[in-house]
């Protein structure tokens, strides 16, 4: 436990809360340590003391610890591969080249077989996403406490919130998700023009050669491909979400059974390596179908059917 | 669990990303990937290459080889037809030298025994005369056996 203070509930709400930094509006009533009371005279950027204040943000508010080690991640691992890459050459390969090599060629020969059209930005995409969210799932497997309590004692307020694992955030995955459902629509203007995003959305599934039916069949198709487009990066965000988060609410579950005497806190390490091992194969394996959806999703946007070109 | 600018946040710095990895990741080590995957085929096409030059190559070796054989056979027996003829040549050459001087010496010898047949003939009437003088003790008058001794002499 991270504080004998803390009731359990306390213990798992508190790993559950973001370190967030946005504007609280006008008029809200804060509490303080001590349980007094201040009301904002004007809307105030602050940092978050508690999560109604989080929630109370609404929309103007940015989760610092998810941000910051999204970022940090991706620097990691864009500074490793920049580095192997500035350092690359085509005799034989040694070492970490080998190992970079080994993963630009999954990625290649993954991007290969499901992406047969012209676009060079695919495949850095995939090698982005995939070791990004792999490195990302990995902070999972540090124990939940580390961090949060190295946190705690480094600012000197114990109840400081930091989560570690960035897709354990919606924000995060969703963020990705629209980024990729965007660029969908992006390429999909870009290579079949916006009439032909417009068909895409109306002319299908159903379709009749008489222009009378097809006007009745335009709203129906326009309301079921609006669903199938929709629901593309919000099932790509919350799979990666569900998945991250159930992982992360189950090593937090455990951990709240390290303070409950000595033999509860044995089973509980054998708990927590166990169920590290099975969420390796979650880590990769989530990364994995993130990279094969966007690629899959990609593909369609480039395909032209060629049913279009009837029309 | 609330959605927030962190959405935002999220989706520029995956961008950025994406872009990073496009221009500094991907492209230098791709071309590496590439540049070696050209390099292996080349080796393998220039050893497949090598192997054919190198059957082509004994090939020609041996039809030298063979060649430079059928020469020196060919040299060696116009040596041996030369050698013969020259054995042959100098053979004639013997012969007919020793034809020759054989000739020549015959010539010599009949020349010789005819100077002694002239010698002979030109003494024989004296010597003739000698004897018969001595024979018959008379003087006999030469002029009056002239004639006679003349014809003896010719006869022989």
């Amino acid at each position: 436990m991270a504080a004998e203070s803390q009731s359990t509930v306390g213990y798992i709400q508190h790993h559950l809360t973001n370190l967030t930094y946005g504007k609280l509006p006008a008029g809200y009533e804060r509490h303080d340590a001590e349980g007094h009371v201040h009301v904002l005279e004007h809307d105030t950027w602050t940092m978050a003391h508690s999560g109604e204040e989080a929630s109370a943000m609404g929309f103007n508010a940015i989760h610092v610890d998810s941000m910051f080690w999204s970022i940090a991640l991706g620097f990691l691992f864009l500074v490793f591969f920049a580095r192997v890459a500035k350092r690359a050459h085509s005799g034989v390969p040694t070492g970490v080249q080998n190992a970079v090599e080994m993963v630009i060629d999954f990625i290649d020969s993954t991007v290969k077989d499901g992406f047969h059209h012209k676009n060079a930005m695919i495949a850095p995409m995939a090698l982005t996403i995939f070791v990004w969210i792999v490195l990302m799932n990995t902070m999972d497997l540090v124990p939940v406490d580390w961090i949060p309590a190295a946190m705690a004692k480094l600012t000197g307020d114990p109840h400081f919130f930091f989560k570690v694992v960035p897709t354990t955030d919606p924000n995060v995955t969703l963020g990705m998700g629209f980024t990729v459902f965007g660029l969908m629509i992006f390429f999909t203007i870009a290579k079949k023009g916006f009439l032909g995003f417009v068909k895409e959305l109306t002319l299908h599934p159903f379709h009749h050669e008489k222009w009378y039916v097809n006007i009745f069949l335009i709203p129906i198709n326009f309301a079921l491909e609006s669903i199938a487009w929709i629901s593309k990066p919000i099932s790509l965000g919350l799979r990666l979400f569900g998945n991250m988060y159930a992982g992360e609410m189950i090593f937090i579950l455990i951990a709240t059974m390290f303070g409950a005497g000595l033999v509860l806190g044995l089973f509980a390490g054998v708990l927590q390596w166990a169920w590290a091992v099975f969420h390796i194969l979650v880590i990769a394996l989530q990364a994995f179908v993130f990279m094969v959806l966007t690629i899959v999703y990609m593909a369609q946007a480039h395909q032209i059917e060629e049913e279009d070109q009837f029309h | 669990m609330n959605i927030n600018l962190t959405l935002i946040g999220q989706s520029i710095t995956f961008l950025f990303f994406v872009w990073f990895c496009h221009a500094f990741v991907w492209k230098a080590i791709r071309g590496a990937m590439e540049e070696r995957e050209k390099q292996i085929a080349d080796g393998l096409d220039a050893a497949d290459r090598a192997g054919r030059d190198l059957e082509l190559a004994q090939e020609k070796a041996g039809k030298q080889l063979r060649e430079a054989k059928a020469e020196a056979a060919s040299i060696i027996d116009a040596a041996n037809k030369r050698a013969n003829q020259i054995v042959e040549e100098a053979k004639d050459a013997a012969r007919q030298e020793g034809d020759r001087l054989k000739a020549a010496a015959q010539a010599e010898v009949e020349q010789e025994m005819n100077r002694a047949k002239e010698a002979l003939r030109s003494k024989v009437a004296t010597l003739a005369l000698a004897g018969a003088e001595k024979v018959l003790e008379a003087s006999i008058d030469e002029s009056a056996h002239k004639d006679m001794l003349d014809k003896l002499a010719a006869s022989l």
